[in-house]
């Protein structure tokens, strides 16, 4: 069974909600950031996104623009992040998911992806920059090989836009809590609840939030109307942060996730 | 007769699409209504014109280059003079059709990216021109290369926002402004200066610019009583190129060149010329699908240009279309050829030409004898 479905039919059962951190791969290097998600899971998460890091991100703020810079300086290619992925599945049933812009995903060829993705056990793949026609094409091919294309929607989005995407949806769809990039921001949106409920109308699909997510009150926010939220540029941050300090980033990143989700038990599997 | 219109989804064959966040969606879908609700609209079209008229000061001449036209010993040359519109470049034609545009769609707020800075200068100009708040994204390094068009959008009252990542050029400030756009996508209207970017943007950028050819049209018919054999143009994103060749399309004999920038060398990122044979090839970038300069990874790949304006790893979706017909040939000339045309066209015909327009004299000067 898809795991993506499995792990939010067991929150679901349990009662709780999903903690989905988003970890650039190969900042500061592949094996980091391995170690890295392992940590995550440990300590709570209950699907992975993998950004795949792209030259020219016009999604992202600042932080995600950086981290993606220093992973290609490393090198880090689209086929090194299916590899850590494979790695990754030898060590945990965490759901993995691919964030990333069309190109690179574009000249890898969208039928090799889809096989080499799922061979690599990647459940899941998030386009930034692909809507509509070109969206379902994606999908399409995902679906044969068992992958899961998730969809976003954003506040802008309209009410026969927000059907239209519910209904070629699957696995989760992801809300994107407010018009903007990708970075930390203080404030909690009231966008996002509103944007949730309107989709709810057309799927039962669960319903994850992210964009600007970085507090524990925010998250905590956010799971009294979705079912996951996102967190993407605190992580990075943070591993910057204690990258440039010279102090261990994947300790760093532990305690993070402890202060983020203080109730939180490590899921049983 | 082909019309040369792209699908209601903005492709012209494989190439051109809208591949943007989902959240730019709805603004692209506001903008394309707007834009096909006013394209034949009378009352649009005549303040259109008008301005065109009053304001840029069209028509641009059509000018008989006699004395590089005896230098070269072959065929006649003209210039067709959009180096004498108000602001210095064709980039104005543009300005004008998307801010009235803008107007009528209720926005306050207008962006716009600049390589050369000669689309800011258009873009500051049409602001102060209406009234309205105005934010240019730049590439630090092309701030440098072009300072003298920073001092004149400010001057013009725009706010210059430098851009430092990347390779600080055209392709940079595009992301920043795509980035200020999704933010604030209520209030903003965002002015593209080239036949780029999502649908409905190379459409509607060509559509006006393409006076430069019908003018041309009329003009060349008038002097020479018959259509030219050959027309040339640089092509950087593709919007004067575009608006000199689209009214010619249908005119089988009328053989068409575009000129991009050959840099200083072949290897990926010493050049901007994405049809050249051994880097050709397709991908997607700041939401069109078309020639992209990139890496095997499919990262973008870094260009070289002296003139800012050519300085850009992709190209307008209508060009990769008639690339691949074979309607329009693409050749590149290098920094050093188009240094020697700017002189060269100084010295003979007392006309300076900006660094991208050099690109199509070297062409002309190559091959005209
Ligand atoms: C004078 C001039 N010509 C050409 C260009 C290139 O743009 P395009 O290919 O859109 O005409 C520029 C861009 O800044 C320019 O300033």
């Amino acid at each position: 069974m898809n795991r993506i479905i499995s792990n939010f039919d067991l929150l679901k059962a349990e009662g709780r909600k999903g903690f989905i951190p988003f970890v650039s791969a190969g900042d500061p290097n592949l094996e980091t950031s391995r170690q890295i998600v392992l940590t995550l899971v440990e300590n709570g998460a209950d699907i992975i996104e993998l950004g795949v890091p792209f030259s020219d991100p016009m999604a992202d703020g600042p932080t995600i623009q950086a981290s993606s810079q220093r992973a290609l300086k490393n090198g880090v290619t689209l086929k090194d992040v299916l590899a850590m992925a494979a790695g990754l599945r030898t060590e945990t049933d965490v759901p993995l998911v691919l964030f990333s812009y069309l190109n690179p995903l574009f000249r890898y060829g969208i039928e090799r992806l889809a096989d080499d993705a799922a061979d690599a056990g990647v459940d899941g793949i998030l386009v930034t920059d692909a809507v509509d026609e070109e969206a379902a094409e994606i999908a399409d091919v995902l679906r044969k090989n068992g992958l899961d294309l998730i969809s976003l929607i954003a506040p802008t989005t309209t009410e026969d836009r927000l059907k239209k995407i519910a209904e070629r949806s699957s696995g989760f769809i992801y809300a994107v809590s407010r018009a903007g990039v990708t970075g930390a921001q203080n404030e909690t949106s009231t966008t996002a609840e509103a944007l949730v409920e309107r989709v709810r109308e057309y799927t039962d699909l669960p319903v994850a939030v992210g964009f600007g997510i970085s507090t524990r009150e925010q998250i905590e926010a956010v799971w009294c109307y979705a079912d996951a939220a996102v967190v993407g540029s605190a992580i990075v941050v943070e591993i910057e942060k204690c990258v440039n300090a010279e102090i261990d980033p994947v300790k760093c990143v532990r305690e993070l996730v402890g202060w983020l989700l203080p109730q939180r038990q490590k899921p049983e599997r | 007769m082909n019309t040369y219109e792209p699908n209601e989804r903005g492709y012209w064959g494989e190439y051109g699409g809208r591949f943007v966040p989902e959240t730019l969606v709805a603004p692209l879908d506001e903008l394309t209504n707007a834009y096909f609700g006013y394209r034949d609209d009378a009352e649009f079209r005549r303040d259109f014109d008008l301005l065109l008229k009053d304001f840029v000061g069209r028509p641009s001449p059509l000018y008989f280059a006699e004395r590089l036209t005896e230098k070269l010993g072959g065929a006649r040359i003209y210039l067709k003079r959009e180096d004498l519109n108000h602001t210095g470049a064709h980039k104005i034609n543009n300005c004008v059709g998307q801010i009235l545009l803008a107007r009528r769609m209720g926005k306050t707020r207008i962006i716009a990216e600049t390589g050369a800075g000669q689309h800011g200068v258009a873009t500051a100009t049409v602001c102060a021109r209406f009234g309205l708040d105005c934010v240019v994204y730049m590439g630090t390094e092309d701030m440098r290369r072009q300072e003298l068009n920073v001092f004149r959008m400010r001057l013009l009252g725009a706010e210059v926002r430098g851009v430092d990542s990347g390779s600080r050029t055209l392709k940079d400030a595009i992301n920043e402004a795509l980035r200020d756009w999704v933010t604030n996508v209520n209030s903003t209207y965002y002015l593209l200066g080239s036949a780029l970017g999502p649908h409905p943007y190379p459409l509607m950028v060509r559509d006006f610019q393409s006076v430069i050819g019908c003018e041309t049209r009329g003009q060349i018919l008038e002097k020479e009583g018959r259509l030219p054999d050959l027309l040339v143009a640089c092509v950087g994103g593709g919007s004067n190129s575009i608006g000199l060749f689209h009214e010619f399309l249908n005119d089988g004999p009328v053989r068409m060149i575009g000129v991009e920038a050959g840099g200083h060398g072949s290897e990926l990122g010493d050049h901007a010329a994405r049809f050249m044979a051994d880097a050709a090839a397709v991908g997607v970038l700041q939401g069109t699908k078309s020639y992209l300069l990139q890496d095997e990874a499919g990262q973008i790949s870094l260009t070289h240009s002296v003139s800012a304006g050519l300085d850009y790893a992709s190209v307008g979706p209508e060009h990769a279309f008639l690339h691949d017909k074979g309607r329009v040939e693409y050749v590149s000339a290098s920094d050093e050829e188009a240094l020697a045309a700017f002189r060269m066209l100084s010295e003979t015909e007392g006309i300076i030409p900006a660094l991208e327009s050099s690109h199509a004299i070297a062409h002309v000067a190559n091959t005209a004898g």
